[in-house]
C-alpha cells in the first residue's frame, strides 16, 4: 500500500469536488453567453464564486478565477509592479523564501521591466526577519512597488508575519500581496482581516481540481492584464471560465479540513523522526502549517532517500528540481542558513487528511534502514 | 537481480533496460545529468545530456514500465572526465573520454552508489558481452564488429565486470532499433550520439583554444628548422596531416606529418611518413579485465583506437609497464590513447599509451 506523504504537492481530490465538478461537465453553456444553457453555467460559477467569498473573507467581486496558483501569482505582481511603476516606483520587496512562482516573475520583471528586487532574508527558523523589512521601508518606502510574502512557506511550513507586514506596509500605501497557496483551509485566513490587497490561492491543494486558481484582488483596484480577450474577471483575467473547475473548487473548499488530526500525525512523525534518526532535526518554527515536517539527514543526498524511500511505496519530496530534473539545494533552506550539502540532505513530508497513524508508523520503521543504506551511498 | 538501468536517452539503452526487466531482474532507470548546465553543452539530436535526452529517457523507462530517477553526476562528470580532457591535451596527449566516463563515472561513481543502495549491478546499453568460464566473469567484444564497444569498457576491473550487465552484445545494431519500435520506444528512430557529448559545436580544437588559449608556437622539422606557425600544439595530433598551413615545400613534395607535439616549448614536430612508424608501445596505468598480465610474452592483439582494426602483436607486463611489440610497422599512435589487449574477442586489459618506438 502507497503511503502519500507529498500532500503540499498535490493533495487527493475529495469526493464532493468529483461530483460537482462531473455534474458540472455535463452542463452546456458558456458562462458569457446571454442564452438560457450560458446563465446556467454562469450561475454555478457566481454560486461558486460566493461560496468561496465566504471561506476567503473576501467578497465575491474580489475573486478572479485563473488557470494556477502560478497565474494568478503572475498576474498580481506584474500587475501591482506595473500600477506602482507608472507612478515611479519600481521597488519589488519579497522575501528569500518565496515559490518560484513569485522569485521567477519578479526575476524577469527585473531582467526586461526596469524592477529592482530586494529580497528580505529569514530567521534560521525560516520567519521572515521583519527587521530588515521595517528598516528598509524607512529607507525607501517611496521606491516600493510592491510587497510580496508568502502565507506560509511549502517546504517548512513557517508561517509568516503578514498581518505585521500589512500594517507597516499601509501606512505608507504600499500594496502587498501575499501567496497563500498552502495555507488556505489548513490555518485561519480571512483577505479582509488580514487587509491585504491581492492573494494568490489553488484548489488542487485543498482537494480540489488541477488547473484553477484564484487571484483575490481588492474591489475597485484595477491593474494591468496579463491576459487580453473576452473581458472575464473585471478585464484582468480574460478566457471562458473554467464551469466544472471553478464548482469542484467551491465544493472541496466547503469540506472539512481535519487540520487537528493532521498536525497529530504531524507531530508523531516529527518526534518519531529524531527519535529512530538521532543525528536527524526538524527544520522551521514552532507556528507551522500543520502538515509539514522538513527534516535534515546528515550523510545522505536527497534524490537517494527519495529513490530508497520510492521503492518502499513511501512518496516524500525534495526542493525543487532544474529544467533538466536534477535536484537542486532548496533556495529556502540556503535562506536559513544550511549550507549547500546540508541542504542536500533534506527532505519534506507532507501530511494530509488522509495520513493515518500507519502511515506515520511504516515510514518510521522504514527510515533507519533507508538512511543508513543512503549513508553508504552518499561518496562524496 | 536489482538493477539500476543507466539510460541516457538513446535507444540502446533503453532497448537495454527493456531486455533486463523481461529477463526477469528488478529494474530501476537512472539518467544521468552530466551538466549542471544542460544547454551550455550539446543541443539537438546529437548530444547526450541535454534536457531534451533526460525527456527521451524519461519516455523510455515509462514504455518499458520501470521507476525512473535522475542522477545528479555534473560534479563527478567534470572532474574525472572534462579536467581530464583538458590536462591531457595541455599535456601533449590525446585522451579518449569516453573510456574515462566509463572508468569513473557510469561503473565507478554510478556503480558504487548503487551497490550501496542495495542494487547488484548496472545495466547499460554498450555493445559488448561478458561471459562466465574458468576465468571468472570476463569481458568480450559483440557480435556486431562495427558497433563493438568493448575498447571503451577496457577500463573496467574485474570487479566492476561483475557489476556490468550488457544485454544488447549479441545483437547486431539494426536489430536493436526494430526491437525499440516493436517494443514502442519512440527513440526507435533517435539518431546515433557521435563524437564527444560535452563540447557544443563539435569543433573540438576550438573548444580547447577556448579554454587552454591560443599562443602562437613553432612547427619546426626533425632538424629542428622552423618551417611554420600554430595556435597551439595541444590541438595536433601525431599522425595529423591536414590543418597544419606549410608553405615551404619538402625537397621531394612528399607531406609532413604530425611526429609529435612538445607542449613545454609549445612546438609542433613534423617530418615524413615513414617517421612516424612504430613497432613497439608502452602503456602506463595499466588495468586487468581477467588475469592479470605476466612479464612472459603472450601472443595476442592490441587496439589502439575505439573501432580501430586489432593489430597482431606479442604483450606482456614488466612490472611498470604494459609492453606491445607489433608484428607489423604502425604509422601514427598518440599518447595518451589506450591501448586494449584482446586474447581473440576476450579484452584482457588496457593501459594508457606513454611511449612508442620504431
Amino acid at each position: 500500500m502507497a503511503i502519500y506523504l507529498d500532500h503540499a504537492a498535490t493533495t487527493p481530490m475529495v469526493d464532493a469536488a468529483i461530483a460537482a465538478m462531473t455534474a458540472q461537465m455535463a452542463q452546456l453553456g458558456n458562462p458569457s453567453s446571454l442564452h438560457a444553457p450560458g446563465r446556467a453555467s454562469r450561475k454555478a460559477i457566481e454560486q461558486a464564486r460566493e461560496s468561496l467569498a465566504l471561506h476567503i473573507g473576501c467578497v465575491p467581486s474580489e475573486i478572479i478565477f485563473t488557470a494556477s496558483g502560478t497565474e494568478a501569482n503572475n498576474t498580481a505582481l506584474k500587475g501591482l509592479y506595473w500600477k506602482g511603476k507608472s507612478v515611479g516606483r519600481n521597488v519589488i520587496v519579497i522575501s528569500a523564501i518565496e515559490h518560484h512562482a513569485i522569485l521567477d516573475p519578479a526575476q524577469w520583471l527585473a531582467e526586461h521591466e526596469g524592477a529592482e528586487i530586494v529580497s528580505i532574508g529569514v530567521t534560521s527558523n525560516g520567519v521572515l526577519d521583519f527587521s530588515q523589512l521595517e528598516q528598509l521601508l524607512k529607507d525607501r518606502a517611496d521606491e516600493i512597488a510592491v510587497i510580496s510574502v508568502m502565507h506560509s512557506n511549502n517546504e517548512t511550513g513557517a508561517l509568516q508575519p503578514i498581518t505585521e507586514i500589512v500594517a507597516l506596509a499601509s501606512a505608507h500605501s504600499i500594496p502587498v500581496h501575499s501567496d497563500a497557496v498552502q495555507s488556505f483551509k489548513k490555518v485561519p485566513l480571512s483577505f479582509s482581516t488580514l487587509g491585504l490587497t491581492a492573494l494568490s490561492l489553488s484548489a488542487h491543494k485543498i482537494g480540489g481540481p488541477l488547473g484553477i486558481g484564484i487571484l483575490v484582488l481588492k474591489r475597485g483596484l484595477e491593474i494591468p492584464a496579463l491576459l487580453h480577450g473576452g473581458g472575464q474577471e473585471r478585464e484582468i483575467r480574460s478566457g471562458t471560465l473554467n464551469a466544472p473547475a471553478i464548482v469542484g473548487c467551491a465544493a472541496a473548499a466547503d469540506g472539512d479540513y481535519p487540520g487537528e488530526h493532521v498536525r497529530e500525525m504531524r507531530n508523531l512523525l516529527a518526534q518519531g523522526i529524531v527519535h529512530v534518526i538521532p543525528d536527524a532535526y526538524i527544520n522551521g518554527a514552532s507556528e507551522t502549517l500543520p502538515g509539514i515536517v522538513n527534516a535534515t539527514f546528515p550523510g545522505t543526498e536527497s534524490d537517494t532517500l527519495l529513490l530508497l524511500l520510492d521503492a518502499q511505496g513511501i512518496a516524500a519530496s525534495t526542493g525543487s528540481a532544474c529544467s533538466a530534473g536534477v535536484q537542486r539545494p532548496s533556495h529556502v533552506l540556503l535562506a536559513m542558513g544550511h549550507s549547500d550539502k546540508s541542504a542536500r540532505s533534506s527532505l519534506r513530508f507532507s501530511l494530509g487528511s488522509t495520513t493515518s497513524t500507519s502511515d506515520v508508523t511504516s515510514v518510521l520503521n522504514a527510515l533507519p534502514g533507508v538512511i543508513e543504506r543512503a549513508r553508504a551511498a552518499n561518496l562524496r | 537481480m536489482r538493477l539500476i538501468a543507466a539510460m541516457s536517452g538513446g535507444v540502446d539503452s533503453a532497448v537495454a533496460a527493456a531486455r533486463a526487466v523481461e529477463a526477469g531482474h528488478e529494474v530501476i532507470g537512472v539518467h544521468l545529468a552530466l551538466s549542471s548546465n544542460p544547454q551550455k553543452y550539446r543541443s539537438g539530436a546529437r548530444g547526450c545530456c541535454t534536457v531534451e535526452d533526460s525527456h527521451d529517457a524519461r519516455r523510455a523507462a515509462d514504455v518499458v514500465g520501470i521507476p525512473f530517477y535522475i542522477w545528479d553526476m555534473a560534479e563527478e562528470f567534470h572532474e574525472g572526465v572534462v579536467e581530464n580532457f583538458l590536462s591531457e591535451y595541455a599535456a601533449g596527449r590525446t585522451p579518449n573520454p569516453c573510456l574515462r566516463c566509463n572508468e569513473k563515472i557510469k561503473f565507478a561513481a554510478v556503480l558504487d552508489r548503487a551497490r550501496a543502495m542495495g542494487f547488484d549491478g548496472v545495466v547499460t546499453g554498450h555493445y559488448a558481452t561478458t561471459k562466465d568460464g574458468p576465468m571468472g566473469k570476463t569481458l568480450h567484444r559483440a557480435i556486431d564488429n562495427s558497433k563493438d564497444q568493448s575498447y571503451v569498457l577496457s577500463v573496467l576491473t574485474v570487479e566492476q565486470i561483475q557489476g556490468a550487465i550488457f544485454p544488447l552484445g549479441d545483437t547486431e545494431k539494426v536489430d536493436i532499433r526494430k526491437e525499440a519500435a516493436a517494443r514502442g520506444l519512440s527513440v526507435a528512430n533517435k539518431p546515433d550520439s557521435h563524437d564527444i557529448c560535452f563540447v557544443p559545436s563539435g569543433d573540438n580544437a576550438g573548444w580547447l583554444h577556448d579554454r587552454l588559449g591560443s599562443e602562437v608556437g613553432p612547427i619546426v622539422d626533425q632538424e629542428g628548422t622552423i618551417i611554420g606557425k600554430h595556435k597551439g600544439a595541444y590541438t595536433y595530433t601525431i599522425g595529423q596531416r591536414k590543418g597544419l598551413g606549410l608553405t615551404v615545400p619538402t625537397p621531394d613534395g612528399s607531406p609532413r606529418f604530425v611526429l609529435k607535439t612538445q607542449p613545454k616549448t609549445n612546438t609542433v614536430v613534423v617530418g615524413a611518413r615513414e617517421d612516424l612508424a612504430i613497432t613497439k608501445m608502452y602503456g602506463e596505468n595499466p588495468v586487468w579485465c581477467g588475469p592479470a598480465v605476466t612479464s612472459t610474452p603472450t601472443q595476442g592483439f592490441v587496439q589502439i583506437r575505439a573501432h580501430g582494426q586489432p593489430l597482431p602483436c606479442t604483450y606482456f607486463y614488466d612490472g611498470e609497464k604494459l609492453i606491445a611489440h607489433l608484428e607489423s610497422e604502425l604509422l601514427g599512435l598518440a599518447t595518451g590513447q589506450a591501448m586494449v589487449i584482446y586474447d581473440d574477442d576476450r579484452v584482457v586489459g588496457s593501459a594508457t599509451v606513454c611511449e612508442t618506438q620504431a
